[in-house]
C-alpha cells in the first residue's frame, strides 16, 4: 500500500470516529435513561480540582456483566430489563459453580466463596448486549489480509513454543502477572475491576487495583516518545475537552499473544499490531458516573476503527484499593511447572517399563 | 502495642527529626498547591549508593562475574545518621547470611515490590501526584505504588509489601507513618532487613525548587535494639521531558525463577 493511500485510509479512520462520536451519546442515552435519571444528568454541576480540572477522583469500578462482543446468538442493541436481569443471573450462576470440566466433580472453584464476584460489589447494570458499540452489530470489525496473515504467523511461532506448561513464557499473560484486560483500553475483570483516580496539577493518575498498574497521563502536550519506545500499556498523553478528558496512546509493543490465544491479552487487544492507537474518553455524567468510551484504531489489523463503551461507576464502599502483589504470591506457575515436569518423568518411567517387558 | 521506653524513644526521634529539618533550610518556602499546600508535585529521583547499600562502604567487586566493572559497587559515605546500624545480634547474623547469598535472596533480583523506604533511593524515578485526600507516590521499578491517606486516617487493613501510608502535613513538611508491612523486603543490596514490627516515619520537605529532603526514622524492635534515622536529599528529574517508563520486570526474571522447570528438549 503506498503511503498517500494509508494517509487517506486514515484520514478516512479519523473521520469515521468523529461521526461515531457524534452519533454515539443519542444511542447510548436514551436507553440508559431507563435505568438512571436522565434529569438528575443534565443538572450535574461538574465539580473542579484546586487547580481547575473537571474533578473525577476517587474510587471506581468498571465491573459489569457485559461481554466486549455480542453475543452470537443475540442481534438487538439493548436487552429489555427483564432479559437483563435474567442474562446476569446466569452469568452469575454460572460464576458460582465453576467446575473446571474434565476434573473431578469435587474440584469447585464457588468465586462467590472465595472472593467477592461481580454480583456482591457495584457492577453496571448495563442493558447494552456489548460493549462495542460501533460497528453496530456489536462484535470486532472484518480483520485485514495484513491482519490475517500476522494472526496466523503468530499462530506458527506460538506453535513452535510448545505446551503452555512448557515453559513459563507459554502461559497466558495473566497468569505470569505480566498484566491483564484492564491495561491498555480498560475493560472489566471477572472480578477486582476497582480504580483509584488521583489528580495533580498537568496529570491525570489512574490505578488499578488489578497488578497495582497505574497510568501517569500528562496533559502537557507533549509529544509521544520515538517509536523506538514501546510498552505494555503503551504512552499515554491526555487533554481536557470542556468536561471529558481525552486521552491518545500509542507506542504499545507487540509482544501480546495473538486472537483467542490468551484470555487476559487477547481480550484487550486482540491480535492488534504495535501501530494500534486508543483513543479514550472519560466524562463524568454525574456523582457516580464516568461514561467511559474508547476508540482503537489500527488500519493493519481492521478494515475500520471500533468503539466500545464501559460504564464506570463510582465504588459504594469508595476503596481502599489492596495491593496485588500479583508476582510476589503467584505460586502457580512454579507449581504447573513442577506438576508438568512430574507428570512428564511418570510417563517416561512407565513407557521404559512397557518398552522392557 | 508497643512498650513504653521505644515510645519514649521515638518521640525523641521525632523531636530530632523537627530540629534538623528546620535547621537544614530555614528559609526555603514551596510553592503551594491550589489547596494551599507545600506543592511537592514531580519526578524524583535518589543521587546516590544507599541502593547499595545505606550504610558506609568502600566499593567492591560485584557479584557476577562476567559483568565485570559494569555492576561493580561504588563507594559511598552512607544514609544511616549516628554510625551503624543498632542490629539485635541475631538480626545482625541475618544481615551477613542475606549478603552471602544476595543472589538467591535480595527481593530486587526477583522483581518483587522494593518495600519502603527501599523504593524511594533506588536507581529509577519516583513520581509524586498531590490531591487534597490522597498523595500519590508512583514508582517506576515494578510499578510499586503507595497511597497517602491524608484523612480518614485508619490502621492498615491487611499487611503488604508497600506498608499502609498514613499522612499529614507539619508546615512544610509531609510527614508519612507506614506500618503494617510483611517482613519480605530489605532495605538495600547489602542485605539489611526489617521484620514485620516495621514502622516507618518518612518526612518529606522542600528545601529549594528542585530538591527534597528526604529523612527517615525506622523503628523495629524485633530486629533493632533502638530507632534509627536516616537522610538523603532527593533531586527533581529537570529534564523536559521527564517521565516514569514502563519497567514490567517480571517478564526479566522468569527464566531465573521458573528457568529450571522447563520442559528439556525430547532428544
Amino acid at each position: 500500500m503506498t503511503e498517500r493511500c494509508l494517509v487517506v485510509l486514515g484520514i478516512l479512520g479519523a473521520l469515521t470516529v468523529v461521526l461515531v462520536l457524534a452519533a454515539i451519546p443519542l444511542a447510548a442515552q436514551a436507553p440508559a435513561a431507563k435505568t438512571s435519571g436522565a434529569a438528575a444528568k443534565k443538572s450535574y454541576v461538574q465539580p473542579r480540582t484546586p487547580d481547575g480540572q473537571p474533578d473525577l477522583q476517587g474510587f471506581w469500578t468498571n465491573s459489569t456483566y457485559t461481554s466486549l462482543e455480542r453475543p452470537k446468538n443475540v442481534t438487538k442493541e439493548y436487552y429489555t430489563l427483564e432479559e437483563a436481569v435474567q442474562v446476569e443471573k446466569e452469568a452469575a450462576a454460572r460464576e458460582a459453580e465453576q467446575t473446571l470440566p474434565g476434573t473431578v466433580a469435587d474440584v469447585h472453584y464457588d468465586l462467590t466463596q472465595f472472593g467477592l464476584d461481580r454480583s456482591q460489589s457495584t457492577h453496571a447494570k448495563n442493558l447494552r448486549t456489548s460493549l462495542i458499540v460501533d460497528p453496530p452489530d456489536g462484535r470486532l470489525p472484518a480483520v485485514t489480509a495484513e491482519g490475517q496473515k500476522r494472526a496466523a504467523e503468530t499462530a506458527v511461532a506460538r506453535k513452535r513454543m510448545g505446551g503452555p506448561l512448557d515453559a513459563a513464557e507459554n502461559l497466558n499473560l495473566g497468569e505470569r502477572c505480566i498484566m491483564m484486560a484492564n491495561t491498555g483500553p480498560m475493560l472489566p475483570m471477572g472480578y477486582m475491576s476497582g480504580y483509584q483516580i488521583v489528580q495533580g496539577p498537568g496529570y491525570v493518575m489512574i490505578l488499578s487495583e488489578r497488578m497495582h498498574d497505574f497510568r501517569v497521563i500528562p496533559l502537557d502536550a507533549r509529544p509521544h516518545p520515538p517509536s523506538t519506545v514501546r510498552q505494555w500499556k503503551g504512552d499515554s498523553r491526555g487533554r481536557w475537552d470542556g468536561n471529558t478528558l481525552i486521552v491518545d496512546t500509542t507506542n504499545f509493543n507487540s509482544k501480546r499473544p495473538g486472537v483467542g490465544d490468551n484470555f487476559a491479552a487477547g481480550q484487550a487487544f486482540r491480535g492488534a499490531s504495535e501501530d494500534m492507537h486508543l483513543t479514550e474518553w472519560f466524562t463524568r455524567v454525574d456523582a457516580d458516573t464516568i461514561q467511559y468510551r474508547f476508540t482503537i484504531d489500527d488500519p493493519r489489523t481492521w478494515v475500520k476503527p471500533w468503539t466500545a463503551e464501559v460504564p464506570i461507576l463510582k465504588d459504594e464502599i469508595q476503596g481502599p484499593l489492596f495491593e496485588h502483589a500479583c508476582h510476589e504470591g503467584n505460586y502457580s506457575v512454579g507449581n504447573m511447572l513442577k506438576g508438568a515436569r512430574e507428570a512428564e518423568k511418570k510417563a517416561a518411567a512407565a513407557a521404559s517399563k512397557t518398552g522392557s517387558k | 502495642m508497643r512498650n513504653e521506653p521505644v515510645c519514649v524513644a521515638m518521640v525523641a526521634a521525632l523531636c530530632l527529626a523537627v530540629t534538623t529539618v528546620s535547621g537544614q533550610a530555614p528559609s526555603y518556602r514551596a510553592p503551594r498547591t491550589g489547596d494551599g499546600k507545600p506543592n511537592l508535585n514531580g519526578i524524583w529521583q535518589a543521587l546516590n549508593s544507599a541502593y547499595w547499600d545505606i550504610e558506609a562502604h568502600s566499593a567492591a567487586p560485584g557479584l557476577v562475574r562476567e559483568l565485570g566493572a559494569s555492576n561493580a559497587v561504588p563507594g559511598g559515605m552512607g544514609v544511616v545518621e549516628g554510625g551503624e546500624l543498632p542490629y539485635k545480634p541475631e538480626a545482625l547474623a541475618k544481615k551477613k547470611e542475606n549478603a552471602r547469598n544476595r543472589l538467591t535472596l535480595d527481593p530486587e533480583i526477583k522483581c518483587y515490590l522494593p518495600g519502603v523506604p527501599r523504593a524511594t533511593y533506588m536507581p529509577y524515578p519516583f513520581q509524586i501526584i498531590q490531591s487534597q485526600k490522597h498523595i500519590m507516590i508512583l514508582h517506576e521499578f515494578a510499578s510499586a505504588v503507595r497511597t497517602i491517606y491524608m484523612d480518614n486516617h485508619k490502621e492498615a487493613p491487611a499487611d503488604s509489601w508497600m506498608g499502609w501510608s498514613n499522612g499529614h502535613w507539619e508546615g512544610e513538611t509531609l510527614v508519612v507513618d507506614t506500618t503494617g508491612f510483611l517482613d519480605s523486603t530489605w532495605f538495600d543490596r547489602a542485605g539489611n532487613h526489617h521484620s514485620d514490627a516495621l514502622h516507618v516515619i518518612e518526612r518529606f520537605t522542600a528545601r529549594s525548587p528542585e530538591t527534597l529532603m528526604y529523612e527517615v526514622t525506622i523503628e523495629d524492635p524485633k530486629v533493632f535494639t533502638r530507632p534509627w534515622k536516616m537522610s538523603m536529599p532527593l533531586y527533581r528529574r529537570v529534564e523536559k521531558n521527564a517521565q516514569l517508563m514502563e519497567f514490567r520486570c517480571v517478564e526479566f526474571v522468569e527464566d531465573l525463577l521458573y528457568g529450571h522447570l522447563r520442559k528439556p528438549p525430547s532428544k
